[in-house]
């Protein structure tokens, strides 16, 4: 039993981490048909600038209390900042050319990590957190980490206010809209392209906040985590419907915790394939993913 | 009785000749070429938008109706001259031009289908630019008030359309593009929608392209044909319809399927079947065998 919920409330938080991810990366395609290889590399920023923060290099900023509050704010400001330059500098001139646009975001994938690992090296480095968040609790005779309950409860509270985005204010209409149609959506005179610049931001906030609470986590930091999270994260758009956020947040779900029990189970790194093969499933029984979305 | 003064300026010879620069125009389109793909669309399409009226954008399926609209509106790449109320446009962004107080009901009505009624609506309002006139959009489709919360994609297709149109009304433009807005509708849903552009016509000019040759001859003072990606003709539209031989030559519509040649029986005829209308526009078109000479510039 005690197992069973700590794999659990293991494979949720993992599936909060990919949702982190997902949800912009989904949002992302549904609206821009870009594929974005480099939103990874978004996570791994967040994560860089959360240590960096958190390590006493920010006045303020530091591993406990407020002061990593203000640290986790300031790896996710730092991701979303370069989100919103990734957009304007590399995906915005190349609209017309898709193929180089992938090939772009590619690049921006591997030089990211690269550039982290050639500052601080390309060994993983220990997270500074807030012990309480550090620790375990009892729960039906498990001995599951707090940091878990973190990132589920981040992932309810960044679903809740994208839902609420989407839903009630006119910027997420249009996105919605632009998923559907975004040429429709120019022609009742309305400039999409402000909308892809937020619905960057926004992606960029997701994933950096996820690659803060990542690093509590895993415990770590390292250049390349972002993009191993991102091939699940992919995986997860592709199951939820392209587009979806919904979508995104069902299908983390069902991703983290077939992992998970996968991988404790069976062998150890079946899991990884068994996601796959779930996918395969879905897409054999379902082509366009759990919400019906067509990419 | 519009067709009454149409035909009489028609007979002083003027009106079928030449570009009719005279007229104050509010939409002119020079030498419009559309490539895509590495396809020439269009090869120079011109055409007039009057300050008044309807005027109707006629041709054969394939002709380039619908690609000169995107074309107009920069929904396609495009070249050429677009000048709308005397400003050249060509190099403006879609949504900057629109905004200039282009309504656009496309061919495929663009509605939003995982979208609700009220917010396909609510996206046509233009913030900063004056009130919407939803009083005016729900005394004409009061059904669409009571729709409100449906998604658009369950409405039926006379009702999705009512919505396009509902976008180009609701935000005081100054030009309505209405591309086949009656295309598959039932004919009493036709009807309904040829009253609410003869309406709005009174208003704002309306470029309409349309297929149902009933549309145009109720609606539209002025036509350009296109054919081939050029402009074919233009002039007076009750001049164009009572000329049987025209009519024939520049839309494909014969006089019976079988007389009228391998044109009358091309998809055009057949296409425009479940609205009602062939029928209904063979007899008219058959009605005068006008003898009045057409003029084309491109024989």
């Amino acid at each position: 039993m005690s197992t069973v919920v700590l794999l659990t409330l293991t494979g949720l938080g993992l599936g909060a981490l990919y949702f982190l991810v997902a949800s912009g990366l989904s949002l992302i395609f549904g609206l821009m048909d870009v594929l974005n290889f480099a939103h990874g590399a978004l996570l791994s920023v967040g994560a860089y600038g959360t240590w960096w923060a958190a390590s006493g290099h920010l006045p303020g900023a530091g591993a406990d209390g407020p002061g990593f509050v203000l640290a986790v704010a300031f790896g996710t400001a730092a991701g979303t900042l370069a989100a919103v330059l990734l957009e304007l500098a590399v995906i915005r001139p190349l609209y017309e050319r898709p193929r180089e646009q992938v090939l772009a975001t590619v690049g921006v994938g591997l030089a990211l990590p690269a550039l982290l690992s050639a500052i601080w090296g390309a060994d993983a480095r220990p997270f500074p957190g807030p012990a309480a968040l550090t620790g375990t609790f009892g729960l039906l005779g498990a001995q599951v980490p707090v940091n878990r309950l973190v990132l589920i409860a981040a992932a309810l509270a960044v679903l809740a206010v994208l839902k609420l985005f989407l839903g009630r204010t006119r910027h997420g209409l249009v996105v919605r809209a632009g998923v559907e149609d975004r040429a429709m959506v120019t022609a009742l005179g309305i400039d999409v392209r402000k909308a892809f610049t937020l619905v960057f931001a926004i992606g960029g906030a997701a994933a950096a906040l996820g690659g803060a609470l990542g690093g509590l986590y895993f415990g770590s930091v390292d250049p390349g985590q972002g993009t191993s999270l991102l091939i699940f994260a992919f995986v997860v758009v592709v199951m939820g419907g392209m587009g979806s956020v919904g979508g995104a947040a069902l299908a983390s779900v069902a991703v983290g915790l077939v992992q998970q029990f996968a991988n404790y189970y069976t062998t150890a790194g079946l899991g990884d394939l068994a996601v796959v093969v779930l996918l395969a499933a879905l897409l054999l029984v379902r082509p366009s993913g759990l919400t019906g979305r067509l990419a | 009785m519009n067709a009454e003064a149409q035909g009489g300026q028609a007979l002083s010879g003027q009106a079928l000749s030449g570009r009719a620069e005279s007229v104050a125009s509010l939409l002119r389109v020079r030498d419009l070429r559309v490539v895509i793909g590495g396809r020439h669309i269009l090869h120079g399409v011109d055409l007039d938008v009057r300050a008044h009226g309807v005027t109707a954008l006629l041709g054969r399926n394939g002709a380039g109706k619908t690609t000169t609209v995107r074309g107009i509106l920069g929904l396609v790449p495009r070249t050429g001259s677009v000048l709308f109320d005397g400003t050249e446009t060509v190099r403006l962004a879609t949504h900057a031009l629109v905004r200039r107080g282009i309504g656009y009901a496309p061919e495929d009505r663009g509605v939003f289908a995982g979208l609700s009624v009220a917010e396909n609506l609510r996206l046509a309002e233009r913030p900063g630019a004056g009130e919407p006139a939803y009083a005016l959009v729900h005394e004409l489709f009061p059904e669409l008030r009571q729709r409100a919360r449906q998604p658009a994609g369950t409405l039926s297709g006379g009702q999705q359309q009512m919505v396009a149109i509902s976008r180009t009304l609701l935000n005081g433009n100054r030009l309505i593009i209405a591309d086949e807005p009656t295309k598959g509708l039932a004919p009493k849903v036709v009807t309904e929608v040829a009253q609410v552009l003869e309406r709005a016509a009174e208003a704002v000019p309306v470029l309409l392209v349309e297929q149902n040759l009933a549309m145009v001859r109720r609606l539209a003072e002025h036509c350009v044909v296109l054919a081939d990606g050029r402009t074919a003709h233009h002039g007076p539209a009750a001049e164009l319809l009572t000329d049987a031989e025209a009519t024939r030559r520049l839309l494909g519509v014969g006089r019976h399927q079988g007389a009228a040649g391998p044109d009358a029986t091309g998809p055009d005829a057949t296409d425009r079947a479940p609205t009602g209308g062939p029928s209904a526009d063979r007899t008219a078109v058959d009605a005068p065998p006008a003898a009045r000479p057409h003029t084309d510039r491109e024989h």
